[in-house]
């Protein structure tokens, strides 16, 4: 219980910190969303300054920080200078669609990487783990944009799938059934590019910490016992081995974060990405910070959510609520 | 082992003395337009020609056939042969950017072109500035490189050799950066910085920026070999001589940093030229008409290029070549580290 507290605690102290961060380098920035305004003639300096002090821009950090700190606890994260929308309702929209292409591709990278993992690792230096290895190690230095850019020119090359947005222009008129093939069809290639990105990562790890296990000397002396190799393996290996590799998960999500923004932006899939990348474009500052908290929150629940499977599968987290990293 | 990552480093050697000397390389000036050639492909090199064997290649002119209105597609025109020749005098460039000259590596003479990876909407050479936009690219990564290791490793060695509070407030801060994913903080940060700057200003932000946030992780592992190193018995030999901090960092702690500080730069340079080339690619980077790896991939935004004018993916083959040479560098070192 106590682990479970202070992990909470630890979560909702680095959501502090990265919004702090976040002001922290508006304050530093020397352009505004502004600036284009006060090139244009037609618009008074009066008449910006009455729009920056609407949007509380004005203000003192301290003050502004406070507000948006207050605002947020009420789920309300700013108003979009360049959108003439509340923040988050805007961002949420955007985020579902990444969070269904993040656990989507998640989900499917594990369940790949886990057997083919330990299947690599129990078969040491035989082929399958040479093959592993190799195809691993090379997609993992091939940058994601490059491998995203490439995929997108073959499939857009080949017809194989829809490519751009997440349903097709006709998809309204479509039964519920349909529709859902409609957006797997969208959804597969952005989701192929990760699982691709994220697999090599994962594989190895989960590899190298099937290893390490296997050279255990319980293990050595199961096997001298004569435990058969598949009951070792799962019984006795994997759990063991699990506690690094959801550690993992937790890190791994800021790659796949990362990467699926790539991946969105490159195969038009509408998540946040894109958005981001807008209001990045425009110096609409709200709905950037906003967005950077959406990502962390992301990353930090995704962390949290780990943390909770460690007390799960690891009973030394359990009984004494140490830090068994 | 030693065999392997001498064949490496003398690869990448090659690789980026070719981008240096770009100029004397690339048969063309990287900015010079030719608005009749515009999307033209690869310019084929032949051997044979109706009659016999050639041991020096040639190439024949192309142009854009006319199908009515419409433009059609290149053809080569037969009537003639132009060789290819070595050590050709071609565009003015600056080698090194002092000295200047007009040799190039190879060419052919006019009307002929040789566009070894054809060319863009603007009927620039490809190949020529593959090599030019290389320089950016490759020049940000190990600026970028430079600026992580530097600041890592003066907050490694801070945090690790004073521990105690020190310690867990920059160790504190460390979780807040690694607890961000990097591309939308990359983003974030660049949203607050001036858009449109001259090329040098962009390219310095661009590679402070990613170099400064990328600074966490390096912290981290530069801390623990310190924290490890702290106890050796000669480094608490040397403090009761009386060495001062500063002596001792430099003397005995460094060095022990120094094998993980290569490894983390073999690993840095292919991931900081990628976020080069990613911000570039979604126009937050390096501008036009200054070529990098990134803006030049950025017009396969559209789909239609993306399907009909492949070897746009030139640069793209080029980034695959670089990282992966300095990936498998990274691992040979990664793997001598923690073999020793």
């Amino acid at each position: 219980m106590n682990y479970i507290l202070r992990r909470l605690l630890r979560a909702m102290l680095l959501l502090v910190g990265v919004s702090a961060l976040c002001f922290l380098f508006t304050e530093m920035a020397p352009g505004s969303f502004f600036d284009e305004m006060r090139l244009n003639p037609q618009i008074s300096p009066e008449t910006i300054a009455a729009l920056r002090s609407s949007y509380g821009l004005d203000q003192p950090l301290a003050v502004r920080y406070a507000r948006w700190v207050n605002a947020a606890l009420r789920a309300d994260l700013g108003y979009s200078i360049a959108y003439n929308a509340p923040v988050a309702p805007l961002l949420w929209s955007r985020a579902k669609n990444t969070l269904l292409l993040t656990t989507c591709a998640l989900a499917i990278t594990w369940l790949i990487s886990v057997p083919l993992g330990v299947w690599a690792a129990s078969r040491r230096g035989g082929l399958v783990d040479r093959a592993v290895t190799l195809a691993s190690s090379f997609v993992i230095s091939v940058p994601e944009l490059v491998i995203a850019v490439g995929l997108l020119a073959l499939v857009v090359r080949w017809r194989i799938l829809p490519v751009g947005g997440m349903m097709s222009a006709d998809s309204d008129a479509l039964s519920m059934l349909a529709k859902l093939k409609d957006v797997a069809r969208h959804l597969a290639l952005p989701a192929f590019i990760l699982i691709l990105c994220e697999t090599s990562i994962i594989v190895r790890h989960v590899r190298a910490s099937v290893l390490e296990v296997l050279g255990a000397t319980y293990v050595q002396a199961a096997r001298g016992l004569g435990m058969s190799q598949s009951r070792l393996l799962f019984r006795h290996v994997l759990p063991v081995a699990a506690n690094p590799a959801i550690s993992l998960l937790g890190f791994s999500l800021a790659g796949l974060l990362s990467g699926s923004l790539i991946v969105e932006v490159v195969c038009g899939w509408p998540g946040l990405g894109p958005l981001i990348l807008e209001a990045t474009l425009s110096r609409d500052l709200y709905l950037v910070i906003g967005g950077i908290m959406f990502s962390a929150l992301f990353m930090i629940g995704g962390n949290f959510v780990a943390d909770m499977m460690l007390i799960v599968v690891d009973p030394r987290i359990r009984k004494e609520g140490v830090d068994a990293r | 082992m030693r065999a392997k990552v001498t064949v490496l480093i003398v690869m990448l050697v090659g690789l980026h003395g070719v981008l240096l000397l770009a100029g004397f390389f690339a048969p063309y000036d990287p900015a010079a337009q030719n608005r009749e050639l515009s999307y033209a492909p690869p310019t084929r090199l032949h051997f044979k020609d109706a009659l016999e064997f050639h041991l020096r290649p040639f190439v024949y002119a192309s142009a854009v056939v006319m199908e009515g209105d419409q433009r059609g597609s290149y053809q080569e025109g037969r009537s003639r042969e132009y060789q290819v020749r070595l050590f050709v005098t071609g565009a003015s460039y600056k080698l090194l950017g002092v000295h200047e000259s007009t040799t190039h590596l190879f060419g052919v003479s006019e009307p002929a072109r040789i566009f070894l990876f054809g060319t863009d909407a603007y009927g620039r050479d490809e190949f020529s500035r593959v090599l030019f936009g290389g320089q950016i690219s490759v020049a940000a990564g190990i600026v970028a490189t430079v600026i992580t290791l530097f600041a890592g490793s003066v907050v490694g060695i801070i945090a690790g050799y004073y521990g105690g509070w020190v310690d867990e407030l920059l160790m504190g801060v460390n979780e807040l950066f690694l607890s961000l994913p990097w591309l939308y903080f990359l983003l974030g940060v660049r949203a607050f910085l001036p858009l449109h700057l001259s090329t040098l200003r962009t390219f310095f932000l661009l590679t402070g920026v990613i170099g400064l946030i990328g600074w966490a992780r390096p912290a981290r592992l530069v801390r623990g070999v310190v924290l490890s190193s702290r106890n050796r018995s000669y480094v608490l030999a040397g403090r009761g001589f009386g060495a001062t901090d500063f002596y001792l960092s430099r003397r005995h702690i460094l060095p022990e940093v120094f094998g993980l500080l290569l490894t983390q730069a073999a690993l840095l340079v292919p991931r900081y030229i990628a976020a080069e080339v990613t911000l570039s690619f979604f126009g937050l980077g390096v501008n036009e008409p200054v070529a990098s790896w990134g803006n030049m991939l950025s017009t396969l935004q559209q789909y239609s290029v993306l399907v009909s004018y492949g070897w746009l993916l030139a640069p793209a083959c080029a980034l695959v070549v670089t990282s992966v040479l300095y990936s498998s560098l990274a691992e040979l070192f990664h793997s001598r580290l923690k073999s020793s």
